[in-house]
């Protein structure tokens, strides 16, 4: 008898050890494909940090910058510095004199190296014309071709004709790495710049900045609507058919495709409302009415969790209801209130579909100033770069992968903090 | 036929005692299912009335009458009166809030806000506008928290979390936040039985100081405890009130024969 049960107890606990097995397994099977996503992403996004320069010395001839001499400031602005810059790439390589030596010169340099060399100049109204007439050596951003050459992206080993930069465009690169003239630095302009045609001048912050607004409307819109409704409901709504379908149908509202939504604001705010498309204002509208029904769901379960001897003890000293309600109901459900809004924003703060219909899936190349400009947002700038067919957009999407992915660890991240400061012990 | 003798009776003390809640045929009804039936019962000022009876006898459905704390379950209804100082409580005239300030509840399980035990006690006053400035909080914090027995113990420790008591002082507290709105009648919902034996012993102590003071209903389930704390004690068995009279006549010579089962541990 014994004898059997001691075998029998042999046996439970070999079973408890393998069900504990099977959760460790379980974990290290998430975390390591966890693992796999971001080392992959992070390895892909490292070459979107850095941008290739090159060093020029150009010349700020009169002649092409203040052609009828007035040395008005505005006028100069509107100059060809594109042209000054291309002047000192043809005499840093003397030798290429011939019209296609010229053309394959000229796309070593940013297309956009002259706009920013002006904008650098005549930053202030008031700025000091003097350079005119003198020379500097300057550094002027690569082509995107460059900087992929240069982070072996574009292989010496292919076959020319196969080949973005031809044996004479990469013979000048090495004369330049040769005598110096050629540097890679951090890319500074990923985190200032909105999203531009040439890879290496597009950035990240337009984007940024619309995620920001889009995600403070759609805040400031579903947290206080969601928490007063779930109050209502859970507090002073009569039990009976009408709450339970009102709950019901907010449960659905939650299980609908995003994308609806976005036809709804479509329909809604743009059509009727006549509001400004691809705006922040609109995009947190939309997001608001899909973070909607998260919050209030997340915001019964915590009202409902808070102990009913809570409620008692604040009534049975003569509290009123909404006192009840404001000083020791409320608090007491916060951590769940909140994280409901965090899981909502999150969530928000990852959405494309509904994006789509009003417009917020496009090519905005300037920074959104407030919540009526304008914009995009990040998983929308992510698939337009994935989207994109120059090589060097590839590391900038999985940058913007990082950024974005860095927002949701700082918004969780909150979630706890927040959690931790109201969570209280009854 | 007892009622009417205890009405008598009632009305000989009553030169003495005045009788602060008087229940004129109550009855109390959860949806369809009656709860109690036609009670009469009269409660004296400064003694205390214990409520005994088996679970389910309807004592607590009274006691939460009395502060009209059955007003949150939606499908509770009452017909006749309770009147308190005279004035019928469930008239439409009545703030329940201002009752709730003059009739204090504590209850079976230790409930202290998740707050310090300074808020604990001061949340009352506050809200009825009692405090002006600080140190009026600080002296009605002092004042009921040692009327409560409890100042000695925690008079270091203000700010640190009510839930952070023993169970004992936990009661304790909910006991001086009642107290801190001074209110005149308090209500204890099975309050010991939560405790242990000394802390349990403390709490009846301090119930026969605040007798004094303020007049107090007492749900329990121990007959003992009803014994050595209270004036009066009203029998229930079935949400009708079987007997009612003072305590050493019940304990000693009941009239009634379920009463004396009762009593003598033969059921409940």
């Amino acid at each position: 008898m014994i004898d059997k049960m001691s075998r029998h107890t042999k046996k439970r606990y070999q079973a408890e050890r393998r069900f504990k097995i099977y959760g460790l397994l379980a974990i290290m099977f998430a975390l390591g494909f966890l693992g796999l996503m971001l080392s992959t992403i992070a390895l892909r996004a490292i070459p979107a940090f850095t941008q290739t320069y090159i060093q020029l010395t150009v010349e700020f001839s009169a002649k092409i910058l203040d052609v009828d001499n007035k040395r008005d400031v505005k006028q100069i602005a509107r100059a060809d510095f594109q042209k000054i810059i291309r002047e000192a790439l043809y005499a840093e390589f003397p030798a290429a004199n011939k019209r296609q030596d010229k053309k394959h010169l000229k796309k070593l340099v940013s297309s956009e190296a002259g706009y920013h060399l002006s904008r650098d100049l005549l930053a202030a109204e008031t700025t000091d014309l003097n350079f005119i007439g003198t020379s500097a050596a300057i550094w002027v951003k690569s082509s995107d071709d460059v900087d992929s050459f240069i982070k072996d992206f574009i292989s010496r080993e292919v076959d020319e004709i196969n080949r973005r930069l031809n044996d004479q465009q990469i013979g000048w690169i090495d004369s330049l790495i040769a005598d110096g003239k050629l540097e890679t630095r951090f890319n500074w302009d990923f985190f200032k710049f909105a999203d531009s045609r040439s890879p290496e001048d597009a950035g990240i912050r337009g984007a940024v900045m619309g995620s920001l607004f889009t995600l403070a409307i759609t805040l400031m819109l579903s947290f206080p609507l969601g928490v007063f409704a779930a109050i209502y409901l859970e507090e002073y709504a009569k039990p009976g058919r009408i709450t339970d379908f009102i709950g019901v149908n907010i449960n659905n509202l939650a299980a609908i495709p995003s994308i609806v939504f976005g036809l709804l604001g479509l329909a809604l705010f743009l059509n009727i409302f006549g509001m400004s498309r691809s705006s922040p204002l609109v995009g947190g509208l939309v997001l608001s009415l899909m973070t909607l029904p998260t919050v209030i769901i997340t915001t019964r379960a915590a009202l409902k969790s808070v102990p009913p001897s809570i409620r008692e003890a604040a009534l049975g000293i003569g509290a009123s209801k909404m006192q009840t309600i404001l000083h020791h109901v409320l608090p007491l459900a916060m951590p769940g209130a909140l994280t409901g809004a965090i899981i909502g924003m999150a969530r928000a703060l990852g959405e494309t579909a509904p994006l789509l219909m009003i417009g917020m899936v496009a090519f905005i190349a300037d920074i959104p100033t407030n919540i009526n400009d304008p914009a995009t947002v990040l998983p929308v700038q992510i698939y337009i770069w994935a989207d994109s067919p120059e090589r060097a957009f590839e590391s900038k999407m999985s940058a913007a992968i990082l950024v974005l992915l860095f927002f949701l660890i700082v918004m969780n991240g909150l979630a706890v903090l927040l959690r931790r400061k109201y969570e209280r012990r009854w | 036929m007892i009622n009417t003798l205890l009405e008598e009776n009632h009305m000989q003390e009553n030169s003495i005692l005045r009788a602060k809640y008087a229940a004129k045929n109550l009855d109390v009804y959860y949806a369809d299912k009656q709860a109690l039936f036609g009670i009469n019962l009269d409660i004296m000022e400064n003694q205390v009335t214990s409520l005994i009876g088996p679970s389910g006898c309807g004592k607590s459905t009274l006691l939460r009458c009395l502060n009209r704390m059955n007003d949150v379950i939606d499908i509770c209804s009452v017909k006749g009166s309770i009147r308190l100082d005279g004035q019928d409580i469930y008239d439409d005239g009545i703030d329940v809030v201002e009752l709730r300030a003059r009739v204090g509840m504590v209850f079976q399980k230790p409930n202290p806000f998740p707050k310090s035990i300074y808020d604990n006690v001061a949340y009352g006053p506050k809200i009825h506008g009692m405090i002006d400035q600080k140190s009026d909080a600080d002296e009605i914090v002092e004042t009921s928290l040692k009327k409560a027995g409890l100042w000695q113990e925690v008079k270091d420790r203000l700010a640190a979390p009510g839930t952070g008591l023993s169970g004992g002082q936990q009661q304790r507290l909910c006991i001086a936040r009642a107290i801190a709105v001074n209110p005149e009648v308090i209500l204890m919902d099975e309050p010991c039985s939560a405790l242990d034996p000394i802390a349990t012993a403390i709490i009846e102590q301090l119930i026969d100081e605040l007798k004094q003071k303020f007049t107090i209903v007492i749900v329990t389930h121990s007959m003992q405890q009803a014994a050595r704390v209270s004036q009066k004690t009203a029998f229930f068995h079935l949400g009708s009130l079987v007997e009612f009279g003072d305590t050493d006549q019940i304990f000693t010579n009941p009239q009634n024969q379920q009463t004396q089962d009762y009593i003598t541990g033969r059921y409940g």
